[in-house]
């Protein structure tokens, strides 16, 4: 898209900033038993003020109320007004066709926030407006290029009384990678699979130390047979005598800390944060990379004295960790 | 035939697209329009140029770029390794080039959509058995998965080592984006930063907060290299080369050199700063400005030190001294370097230093004679010296 486009592009989407995606939607029935009961029953809630005018009574509420979550519901509209955009219904149709046509064809529904202002009592109508909010600056994502709009909606009853609030972001964008559908990448088996560390590939020059991690669950470090000079990580040749056999010792794990980061972002699937990330000086006089567990953020001291731990993950991948020595 | 590379070569011309954090178009396209504006700013035709040089991790390979531009013969091209350590590397690779013959007019080049594309912030990862990749999986596995935790590692030793705090830190963040509000090309642009901005910067790697780190972003850089000699003919005033070298230091990973007895040190750059000051017969109280690599705030301290501007553990003071502003000892990217014009690895720092030569910095010093400009921290990297014709 040519730089002039482009602005010409943003100068119109901003002009969606302040207005109304439409008229004030006005909930089709007023708060009503049956809406209430079907709703409890599709998310599971049993509670007596929602469900049962006896225990209701029993309650602060003294009748019977609907849950507060419910409130988007009471004005939810048909499916014809979310049927593509050939031909938009409201201005955040038109906003989000505008995006569409200008390549920005993905939308993903970013999050939402809900505010409630009180319980809504049996025959009241709620009725709704809903403002385009904001616009963001063009993000890239790693979903892919876009924009986040954010639209803000404001809940009332019949008679202009406050009943709740919503923001609710979408980001519109342009597909990047297209990712495999979960068919594609194996069905539902491959959804299912919880992310894990990133591993490490093995090679001839690395693989047999994560498998006497995981074998013997000891650390190893590499040792020439030669002139027996220990190194790590692991090489193909000796950088003392110029050998290429070798062997290993295996640490006895006590360890000092050499230095150490705290990290907060960005934040991989598979790990947990924040991560110690950590080096030691290993007894044996080699040092290595690992992070530490079980230990607060600030009992972290550079020369504290550690021990190894093999900590296996969900998935079976056994990795030499840290912790403080006991 | 030269025996070194003190005064056997010289930047003629640099070009650059603008800088932005979606360009919307190829890699090619803005490695070719920053090699064209390079060969315009020089004066010269396209097909004058004969070798080109550029990153290993750049995506538009040499006979793509010399195709497009319309270049034609050509008798020497390389690529340099180590991200941004390779910056002062191609300089180097062009300025034997031209100094031996073997080329008579280098273009040196890095474009990169690093923020719309391939973002370095993103960490690594891969399947491929290389002995690249197998260096990575001693510290993926461990959470150390991007460039700020690999610094943040030794910039943490350093800074407990020698009382070093986050308020230094910021001096130099604060400096470089005070002089990139003079910029218009930079990122940071009308976007000036306070201390209580710097502090109230999301923590990214401890001791890293947000503006610790330098900028990502789409654009390219092109430098012009050739002999002093036919640099007279040309359109520039040129920035000639009293030393250039590449540095690698025993024990050097790519960005991970924990394994040295001091790691709160940076040997490679002291390397460096010896052939450059051996080379040109220069030493720290000669340089009048620098572009000191600066992709992480602590880098420019522990460079500081390494480059003999102050002494160890003293680059702490030499900061708060407001030594690398205009006015200052050492004024330092003038432009507003990675950390706020744009990271376009290195390659635009060293466009700054020529034109701190020329004397038309956006934030120009009076009287410069001699410019350091340094590549990569924690990388394979190298230093020049430049000085004027």
């Amino acid at each position: 898209m040519s730089d002039e486009k482009k602005q010409a592009l943003e100068a119109e989407i901003r002009s969606y900033v302040g207005k109304p995606i439409g008229p004030e939607v006005i909930g089709r029935d007023p708060v009503n038993e049956p809406m209430i009961r079907q709703w409890c029953d599709a998310m599971g809630e049993s509670h007596p003020a929602y469900l049962d005018v006896d225990g209701a009574k029993g309650t602060v509420h003294g009748e019977i109320v609907a849950p507060p979550t419910m409130l988007q519901a009471w004005v939810m509209e048909g499916w014809d007004m979310h049927e593509g955009y050939d031909e938009p219904k409201n201005e955040q149709h038109r906003l989000h066709k505008l995006l569409a046509d200008n390549g920005y064809t993905g939308v993903l529904g970013t999050n939402t926030e809900e505010n409630y202002t009180r319980y809504l009592k049996l025959g009241e109508t709620v009725k709704a407006l809903t403002v385009i909010d904001e616009i963001s600056e063009e993000k890239a994502t790693g979903a892919g290029i876009g924009y986040f709009i954010t639209t803000k909606t404001a809940f009332e009853n019949q008679d202009g009384e406050e009943l709740g609030s919503m923001s609710f972001r979408v980001l519109r964008f342009k597909p990047a990678n297209p990712q495999p559908t979960a068919s594609a990448a194996g069905g539902e088996e491959a959804v299912a699979q919880k992310p894990s560390r990133i591993k490490p590939p093995m090679g001839h020059d690395n693989g047999w130390w994560w498998e006497r991690v995981a074998d013997d669950g000891v650390i190893p470090i590499q040792r020439c047979t030669s002139c027996e000079k220990l190194r790590h990580p692991p090489r193909p040749m000796c950088d003392g005598c110029g050998h290429q056999g070798f062997d290993s010792i295996d640490a006895s794990g006590k360890a000092t800390l050499t230095t150490y980061t705290v990290v907060h972002y960005p934040q991989f699937p598979g790990y947990e944060y924040p991560i110690i990330s950590i080096i030691v000086d290993l007894e044996e006089g080699e040092r290595m990379a690992s992070s530490l567990i079980d230990c607060e953020r600030e009992d972290v001291k550079i020369g504290m004295a550690l021990e190894a731990v093999i900590h296996e993950d969900d998935d079976g991948f056994k990795i030499p960790l840290f912790k403080p020595a006991s | 035939m030269p025996t070194t590379l003190h005064n056997e070569a010289a930047i003629a011309g640099i070009g650059q697209t603008a800088y932005s954090k979606n360009s919307g178009v190829s890699e090619l396209q803005l490695a070719t329009e920053a090699v064209r504006a390079a060969i315009d700013d020089a004066g010269i035709h396209p097909s004058e140029v004969d070798g080109l040089v550029t990153y290993t991790m750049d995506s538009s390979d040499e006979v793509e770029v010399a195709r497009t531009v319309g270049i034609g013969d050509m008798t020497y091209w390389s690529q340099v390794n180590y991200g941004g350590g390779a910056a002062v590397g191609l300089i180097t690779h062009a300025a034997m080039a031209v100094a031996t013959g073997q080329a008579k007019n280098v273009v040196v080049y890095r474009a990169l959509n690093g923020r719309s594309g391939q973002r370095m912030g993103q960490g690594v990862s891969g399947n491929i058995i290389s002995s690249d990749l197998i260096h990575w999986s001693w510290y993926m596995p461990f959470g150390l998965l991007t460039p700020a935790s690999w610094i943040a590692l030794q910039a943490n030793l350093y800074m407990e080592k020698y009382g070093a705090t986050s308020e230094h830190l910021a001096h130099v963040a604060i400096t470089q984006r005070m002089h990139a509000q003079n910029n218009p090309n930079a990122a940071m642009y009308g976007k000036p930063m306070t201390m209580d901005d710097y502090m109230n910067s999301r923590m990214v790697c401890e001791p890293l907060r947000l503006f610790d780190c330098c900028q990502e972003d789409d654009g390219g850089v092109a430098l012009l290299i050739t002999t002093p000699e036919r640099a007279k003919d040309m359109k520039q005033k040129p920035a000639v080369m009293r030393a250039v070298t590449q540095a690698s230091f025993e024990g050097q990973e790519q960005m991970t050199s924990f394994y040295r007895d001091d790691l709160a040190a940076l040997p490679e750059m002291e390397l460096a700063a010896k052939i450059v000051y051996e080379m040109s017969g220069l030493g720290p109280k000669d340089i009048d400005a620098s572009c000191l690599y600066d992709a992480f705030t602590p880098e420019i301290l522990m460079q500081l030190e390494a480059f003999g501007f102050c002494g160890k553990g003293e680059a702490k003071d030499f900061v708060t001294a407001d030594s690398l502003t205009i006015g200052g000892a050492l004024p330092n990217n003038t432009h507003g370097g990675l950390l706020s014009e744009a990271y376009m690895h290195g390659v635009n720092n060293i466009a700054e230093g020529v034109r701190l030569i020329r004397g038309e910095s956006c934030n120009q010093p009076e009287n410069v004679e001699h410019v350091l400009v340094t590549s990569g921290v924690g990388v394979p990297t190298g230093a020049v010296i430049f000085g004027q014709a």
